[in-house]
């Protein structure tokens, strides 16, 4: 089981937790909900729960539920910019199709 | 794939949420929910696999209901408190079923509507079609996880607006928001796609269990619009059945009375084995147990339901003398219900018209399947690749009032829906701050004859002299037929804006009204308008030179000038007050009065010109002045 983080996102996570003053690390998780069932979510983490799973990837602090890693282990989180638009993305190996929006996924 | 940003703990933005919509095929035999799945319309099936819900609702003691297969399967036993077929019923009086053998007892529920007596009280057709649209939606909320948000119910071409109200007043009995009311034709050419064509004819063949269905299709701009309809509401594959169950019957001897059950079931069994089988053994038990085989061919068959067949072609020409047309001008034959997919069937289409009809999609669900299409872009969720469907057309023209009670027409009758159009108008006095917006409906050229939707104030316009400001008036129209009208001042962006239902309280038969009063008075209406606009214009030149007479009155025209124009604005005025009482009255030709105004205007122009002339020379006299030459050409 693992998850990781690109050096670019791990910068972005760093300055993110440091403007912030307060955190533990980043909570990444998957919700059930758009077109095509799941959609991730990426929040702060304040504090580390009973069933979070941890893991360290350059040198960021990721926590993930129990329920959700089955969905995201494998994951690589890599910070992109798209046009106008900059952001996180996920490049997850247990997706088999994302919905025309990208939001949502399918495993 | 959309980027993401960190949320604060608990607050991830859940992503656009999907509204799960269905489009339901609600059949006279049978039933059928569809909706979009990742964008393939794909039929719900039940919990054993099976897509069809058959039409039939059986109340049993107490309160209990029972719905489709199960219900069915008690029609043998329970016919009085079997209900099938009730589509049949749906605003009907009871002189219309005169001659019709239904197995369950009919009474009158008022002089347009009948009810059935069952044990559990007399259940009126748009309760029965309630039960069959609730187990529709208990399926499809059980195999989307959510409730839906809406529904698109599909109703025969020839249904009137009785019937369509009865249709709307089932499906909210049954908790079920209605997008939209589809024809049944129009959903099925949806399902092949037709829609994205410019233009076409098409002919639907509905060849269902009980009754047969031709409706010829006009696509125009995105738009179906059935051209004619014709059928047989006695025809259909219970027919073939039933014929079958007779030939087997004699073939085998020894049965008497009526084909039983258990035999139309095997008719049934062979009919469709037959579809992809040159030859079939047709086999059923006998009330004493004994078991009887006879081996039977296509083309046995097709020669025994050929009068069938030839039956269906009757209905096909007549649609097609109503439509002015010939077989061969048709662009595409789409075929629906379960009896298009004998063989025999298909070649008699081929054969009417000449080409194959279309068949990629199975008959029997391509009218759920479009009606599935249509309500996810209704529900509001993006379809991949295209824009909205066009399906629906808004009856009358929609406009605003402008000066002089006149209605300049926005969105013309007709006009496709959703639709957005837009124009500008401008101020009519000097230093006008506000302007009052009339959304009226109808066709007529003046407000009074127009019907009065909504009105709302438009404030914060910049000072301006009359005509400088620069208003831009947005009349847009949903799926919904909701209207929503703003106004937007081009300058300060100062808005203002008003939604309406145009077609809130309004029958059919007042809308034809509407129409047909506007066709008649056309002339008098053109009339009407012209003097209006006369008017308009007169008391805008009337206000242009008394604020130039207030300007530079005293400094360009000797007394004797200006009292020519004055007398001459006086004239203008006076014919401008006979018109206001003329008003109404009518007793004055438009076109007399019209003539009035004009000569009283062209007095007045005469008697400016000169002043117009010496103003616009002491304007350039003033520009000029105090200027060299050099500084003038840079």
């Amino acid at each position: 089981m693992s998850i990781s983080v690109t050096p670019k996102a791990a910068g972005q996570i760093r300055k993110a937790l440091a403007r912030r003053g307060s955190g533990v690390g980043l909570r990444i998780a998957v919700k059930t909900s758009g077109c095509s069932g799941y959609a991730y979510a990426i929040e702060f983490a304040d504090a580390r729960a009973e069933d979070d799973e941890v893991f360290e990837s350059e040198g960021v602090t990721l926590l993930v539920e129990a329920k959700s890693l089955a969905m995201l282990d494998g994951t690589r989180l890599d910070w992109a910019r798209e046009g106008l638009d900059e952001g996180f993305k996920f490049h997850n190996p247990n997706a088999s199709a994302t919905c025309g929006c990208g939001e949502s996924f399918t495993v | 794939m959309a980027l993401l940003q960190i949320a604060e703990p608990g607050r991830a933005a859940a992503p656009h949420q999907h509204r799960l919509a269905v489009g339901i095929d609600l059949g006279t035999t049978n039933s059928l929910v569809a909706t979009l799945k990742s964008g393939v319309p794909t039929v719900l099936e039940d919990a054993e696999g099976r897509p069809l819900l058959p039409s039939v609702v059986h109340y049993g003691e107490g309160d209990a209901i029972i719905v489709g297969h199960a219900a069915q399967a008690l029609a043998p036993q329970d016919p009085r408190n079997t209900i099938a077929s009730a589509k049949r019923l749906v605003g009907r009086a009871l002189a219309d079923l005169a001659g019709h053998e239904l197995p369950y007892v009919v009474e009158p529920l008022s002089d347009t509507a009948v009810g059935i007596r069952t044990r559990q009280g007399v259940k009126s057709p748009v309760e029965v079609g309630a039960q069959v649209l609730r187990a529709l939606r208990e399926r499809a909320e059980a195999a989307l996880g959510g409730a839906l948000a809406g529904a698109v119910i599909t109703v025969p071409a020839y249904f009137d607006d009785a019937q369509r109200q009865a249709t709307k007043d089932a499906a909210a009995q049954a908790g079920l928001n209605v997008l939209r009311l589809l024809n049944e034709p129009t959903a099925a050419a949806v399902a092949y796609g037709l829609e994205s064509a410019s233009e076409g004819l098409y002919v639907v063949y509905d060849l269902g269990g009980g009754t047969f269905d031709v409706s010829i299709l006009r696509l125009a701009r995105g738009v179906f619009e059935v051209v004619a309809t014709a059928g047989d509401a006695q025809l259909g594959g219970d027919d073939f059945d039933q014929l079958l169950a007779h030939w087997f019957a004699a073939a085998t001897g020894g049965w008497s009375g009526a084909p039983s059950g258990a035999l139309h079931a095997a008719a049934r069994r062979a009919k469709e084995a037959l579809t992809d089988a040159e030859r079939v053994t047709m086999s059923c038990t006998r009330p004493n147990g004994a078991l009887d085989s006879v081996g039977l061919s296509r083309d046995v068959f097709d020669t025994l339901v050929l009068p069938l067949v030839q039956r269906t072609l009757a209905p096909l020409k007549r649609a097609l003398r109503d439509a002015r047309l010939k077989p061969d001008e048709v662009d595409g034959i789409v075929l629906v219900g379960g009896s298009t997919r004998m063989p025999c069937v298909r070649r008699a289409v081929e054969r009417f018209f000449g080409r194959a009809p279309f068949t990629g999609i199975d008959p029997d669900q391509a009218v759920a399947l479009g009606a599935a299409i249509q309500a996810e872009q209704l529900a509001g969720n993006r379809v991949s690749g295209d824009g909205l469907l066009l399906l629906d057309v808004n009856p009358l023209s929609l406009g605003i009032e402008t000066m002089g009670g006149l209605v300049e027409k926005i969105i013309p009758r007709n006009s496709t829906v959703p639709t957005a159009r837009a124009q500008e108008f401008t101020t009519f006095k000097d230093g006008q701050t506000a302007m009052m917006l009339h959304v009226v409906q109808g066709e007529r050229e003046l407000v009074s004859e127009c019907r009065s939707l909504a009105r709302f104030t438009l404030r914060g316009i910049p000072p301006m002299v009359a005509g400088a400001a620069r208003i831009r008036v947005t009349f847009q129209i949903d799926a919904d037929g909701l209207l929503a009208v703003s106004a937007v001042e081009q300058a300060t962006l100062a808005h203002a804006q008003v939604e309406v239902k145009p077609s809130y309280g309004l029958a059919t038969e007042q809308v034809t009204a509407m129409l047909k009063d506007s066709i008649c008075s056309a002339a008098a209406d053109a009339a009407a308008r012209l003097l209006r606009e006369a008017e308009v214009d007169a008391r805008r030149l009337l206000d242009a030179t008394e604020s130039a007479l207030q300007q530079d009155g005293e400094a360009l025209l000797t007394r004797a000038e200006q009292f020519e124009i004055l007398r001459a604005m006086q004239g203008v005025a006076d014919t401008l007050a006979q018109c206001a009482e003329d008003e109404g009255t009518g007793a004055v030709a438009h076109g007399t009065l019209r003539d009035a105004l004009r000569a009283a205007a062209e007095v007045l122009n005469r008697a400016t010109t000169t002043f117009a002339a010496r103003r616009m020379d002491a304007r350039v006299r003033n520009a000029l002045s105090g200027q060299r030459l050099d500084q003038l050409s840079a």
